[in-house]
Parts: C-alpha cells; sequence; structure tokens
C-alpha cells in the first residue's frame, strides 16, 4: 500500500477533510461547450473571506488543496490567494484554462511552490479546440502557458474531455501532450449543468468509442488487466464505499457553499454562515453520505461490477438518487469488461457484444 | 567543531494527520511522513537554532534518549530531508529558507 492510500485511510479513520477543492469563481474568458457552470458572478467570497477559509481548512487538516473555476486568474486576487494557502503549507494544485498566463505568472506560481498545475486541452488543432472553447486563439495561448511553466519546472498535466467533437483528435492531443513533456489525462466523462439542464449530455462519445478507449494501451496500460472480468464482490468490498467524497475530500463553491465533491451538488452548508469544520463534521447531508456503504446501494450492491465500478455517487444523486446506480459509469464498467451492469440487465439494456455464436453438435 | 543548521524549505507542504507530520516536496512530489522525534526536529527548524541544540534541548529531554545516539540519527534524518529540497542545512544561520543549501548524495 502507498503511503499516500495509507495516510488517505488514516485520514478516513479519524474524519478529517485531507482534500479540499474550491472554485475561487465561476467566471470564465472561455464558453466551452460541455460546461455545467453558470459563469455569471453571483457574489464570489472576498479576498478575506477566503482567507478566513483557508484558515479554517488548515486547522481542519486539509493537506491537498486545489484552485479552480471558472477561470482562476479571473481574480485579480488570484496569485495573492495561492500565496496566502502556501503561508499555510498546504499542497497547491491550480486547474486552469492557461489563457491569462505569461512568463511572469509561470515564474510566480513555481517562486510560490505549487505542486501542479492541470490545463485543459481538448484538441491539438486550434480549429476543434477553439471551437469548444469558444474563444479565439485559445489553443496558441494554452499551449504557450504550458511552455512557460514548464520551463519554469513546474509539473504540468494536460487535461482533455473526451467529446463527439472531438473523439477523432484524441490520439494527436495527446502526441500534442508528449512533445511538451507534460502528463495527459483523458475523461469521457461529460456532467449535467448544475442547474439540472441535461442537453450537454448530447456531447457524449458513443459506445463504439468507449470500446476503443479502454482497449488503447497508451491510454489504459495494460488492456487485458484494465478490461478483466470483474472479481466477484467480497464483504470488504461490501463494507467499503464508492469514493472519497464527504469522507477525505469535499468541494466549495465561490459563494462559500460546501458540497460532497465538485461533482455532487448536495448543499452541505456555507461558510459564509458556518465554522467549515462544522458542516464538515455536524451538516445531516455530510453525514448521509458518510453512512453509505455499498451494501446500502439499492441496484449496485447486486452487481458484479461492486467492487471494481468508479461509481461516481454525485451523479448517482443526479440521477435521482445518492443509493442509486450512475448510468454513465455502468457504461463504463460494461465497455470496459463487457460484463453487464445489474443496473443495465434491470433496464434491458445490455447489447450483446460480438456475434452471438451457436454451438451446435457435430453431425 | 562547526555547527549546522536546518531550516524548513519553503518549497513544501505539511500538515499533522492524527500526530504523523506529512510532509510533500514541490519539487519532486515526494511525499513524507516523519515520526514524532523527526516532526520535533523539522518544526524546531528554524534556521537559526544549529542541530545539535534542537537535539540536546528538545528531542533528548522529551524521548529520553542518549545524546549522542539522538545527534546520529538527526543527522541522518536532515540528510536524507536536505537531499528531497525539504530541509535546507548550512554551516551559517540561514534567514532565507530559499537561500540554504541542498546536500547531494
Amino acid at each position: 500500500m502507498s503511503l499516500l492510500v495509507e495516510m488517505n485511510e488514516k485520514a478516513q479513520r479519524l474524519g478529517v477533510p485531507l482534500s479540499v477543492h474550491i472554485d475561487v469563481t465561476y467566471r470564465c474568458n472561455e464558453r466551452c461547450s460541455h460546461c455545467y457552470l453558470d459563469h455569471d458572478d453571483k457574489g464570489e467570497m472576498t479576498t478575506d473571506e477566503i482567507r478566513n477559509v483557508l484558515d479554517q481548512l488548515a486547522e481542519a487538516g486539509v493537506f491537498f488543496l486545489t484552485f479552480s473555476g471558472g477561470e482562476v486568474f479571473m481574480r485579480r486576487d488570484f496569485l495573492d490567494l495561492v500565496k496566502y494557502a502556501r503561508g499555510l503549507l498546504f499542497n497547491v494544485k491550480v486547474k486552469t484554462n492557461g489563457a491569462m498566463i505569461r512568463e511572469r505568472e509561470a515564474h510566480r506560481l513555481r517562486e510560490l511552490g505549487v505542486e501542479q498545475v492541470q490545463i485543459s486541452v481538448y484538441s491539438y488543432r486550434p480549429e476543434i479546440h477553439d471551437a469548444i472553447t469558444k474563444l479565439p486563439g485559445s489553443l496558441k495561448r494554452t499551449v504557450a502557458a504550458i511552455r512557460f511553466l514548464k520551463s519554469q519546472g513546474l509539473k504540468v498535466t494536460m487535461s482533455n474531455v473526451l467529446m463527439t467533437v472531438n473523439r477523432y483528435d484524441q490520439e494527436g492531443t495527446q502526441a500534442l501532450a508528449r512533445e511538451l513533456g507534460v502528463d495527459y489525462t483523458l475523461d469521457p466523462t461529460v456532467t449535467p449543468k448544475l442547474d439540472g439542464d441535461t442537453s450537454v449530455l448530447a456531447l457524449r462519445v458513443n459506445e463504439e468509442s468507449l470500446d476503443e478507449l479502454f482497449s488503447n494501451p497508451d491510454l489504459v496500460g495494460n488492456v487485458d488487466e484494465y478490461c478483466a472480468p470483474p472479481v466477484a464482490p467480497d464483504e470488504d468490498v461490501m463494507e467499503g464505499v464508492s469514493c472519497s467524497a464527504g469522507h477525505t475530500l469535499c468541494y466549495i463553491s465561490p459563494y462559500g457553499d460546501v458540497f460532497p465533491c465538485v461533482q455532487f451538488p448536495l448543499p452541505t452548508g456555507s461558510v459564509r454562515r458556518q465554522k467549515f469544520i462544522d458542516i464538515w463534521r455536524h451538516s445531516p447531508q455530510m453525514q448521509q453520505v458518510r453512512s453509505i456503504r455499498i451494501k446500502d446501494l439499492t441496484v449496485c450492491s447486486s452487481c458484479a461490477h461492486a467492487g471494481s465500478c468508479s461509481r461516481c455517487p454525485g451523479l448517482a444523486y443526479m440521477e435521482g438518487s445518492m443509493l442509486g446506480p450512475s448510468s454513465t459509469d455502468c457504461e463504463k464498467s460494461f465497455h470496459r469488461t463487457g460484463i453487464p451492469t445489474a443496473n443495465m440487465l434491470r433496464k434491458g439494456q445490455a447489447a450483446a457484444v460480438g456475434l452471438l455464436v451457436q454451438i451446435q453438435p457435430v453431425a | 567543531m562547526k555547527e549546522t543548521y536546518v531550516a524548513r524549505s519553503s518549497a513544501i507542504a505539511a500538515r499533522m494527520l492524527g500526530g504523523e507530520m506529512m510532509i510533500m516536496s514541490a519539487m519532486d512530489s515526494t511525499f513524507f511522513t516523519l515520526n514524532e522525534v523527526a516532526t520535533v526536529i523539522w518544526q524546531a527548524a528554524d534556521g537559526q537554532t544549529p542541530l545539535a541544540e534542537i537535539v540536546e534541548k528538545k528531542v533528548c529531554p522529551e524521548f529520553e534518549v542518549d545524546s549522542e545516539v539522538a545527534r546520529r540519527d538527526a543527522e541522518q534524518f536532515v540528510t536524507e530531508l536536505s537531499q528531497h529540497g525539504i530541509l535546507l542545512v548550512s554551516d551559517h544561520p540561514i534567514d532565507d529558507p530559499r537561500k540554504g543549501k541542498t546536500v547531494s548524495s
């Protein structure tokens, strides 16, 4: 077991929020087709309010702090916030589109000891990337930012969301990451907007694309291992939890609202009215999330994939119940292994994989 | 005998978790946990107090260990952490934790 996993388990036992993701703004200079946010400013926390929250997070034991948005550099005080956070000795990760990062910002991020910068790139071709971000010239600026950050010695990860519109650019985008000398992550998950609008889901890639994705060794490593049939869940699995949301991780919006995760829009309290630690420890919603074990799940507890599925309780919640299945994860488990999930069988959705062969006795 | 001064690097993240100090280097993302003795040394590493004094005044009385053994362990610990840029070491007091030097292996 790695030391980090060990520390995460210890934090869970002790009820410590090891990781917090804070969006400092929802404003953005890009208008990405798949974005789930409303970019209007509805009363962001001030610099002092965020500093106060950071003080509370440090006191609560938070170690990993992710600053994200919106576009973080839309806030003029962003680097001051990073400086303050680093003064409190958080491990700081920044998610950005990079379009506002020049040499000065890259140098400052390095100087402040930011551990990692994650930058969204959707294609190696400007006509595709810029069409998704709706900001002309954005790919050029983003790539320039990656070069500035790399030249400062910062660890950079290029993050791509696979959609119908950039599906065929995946390999070229991964090659761009290699050329720039940065890590690359790919996620085929498109989530509904926070206001419940599901129209963006039309951007999700189709089943064939998922099959291709999961059988690409450049993305998943050992394909046989990655696509292996699920192992029957044992008692440990049934007593386990879906993910770290609400257990060692939570999310804070630019308005001070606290949620179990950025992808789990269940309000649990507001740091504008309550102490963070009180929300974390005593919010009934947070406690409810924390109480759920795999064995409690309405459909997934009887699923063959229970021990290996990436089931997101937030997506399940958006689908209707935090105890229910997350269909998008059911699809991933199915296309990864070829074994239908309990949810698919229940709905009669499992399509045959490949040709059905009927064995006939030799005449 | 030359004194050794140690200072915490400004390029690290650190937090106590259940009595253990977690430390991560922003330089190479190395992740450490320190035991109680190492935590005391790390917390006292202000760049101004000689390592020998930290061992004598903070470690020995609190953990009831032999000063010679404690000094040897402390030097080993300091060398290891300085190789990852987590502690800075100098034979002079360190005013700015960015200006100390790391010990190469």
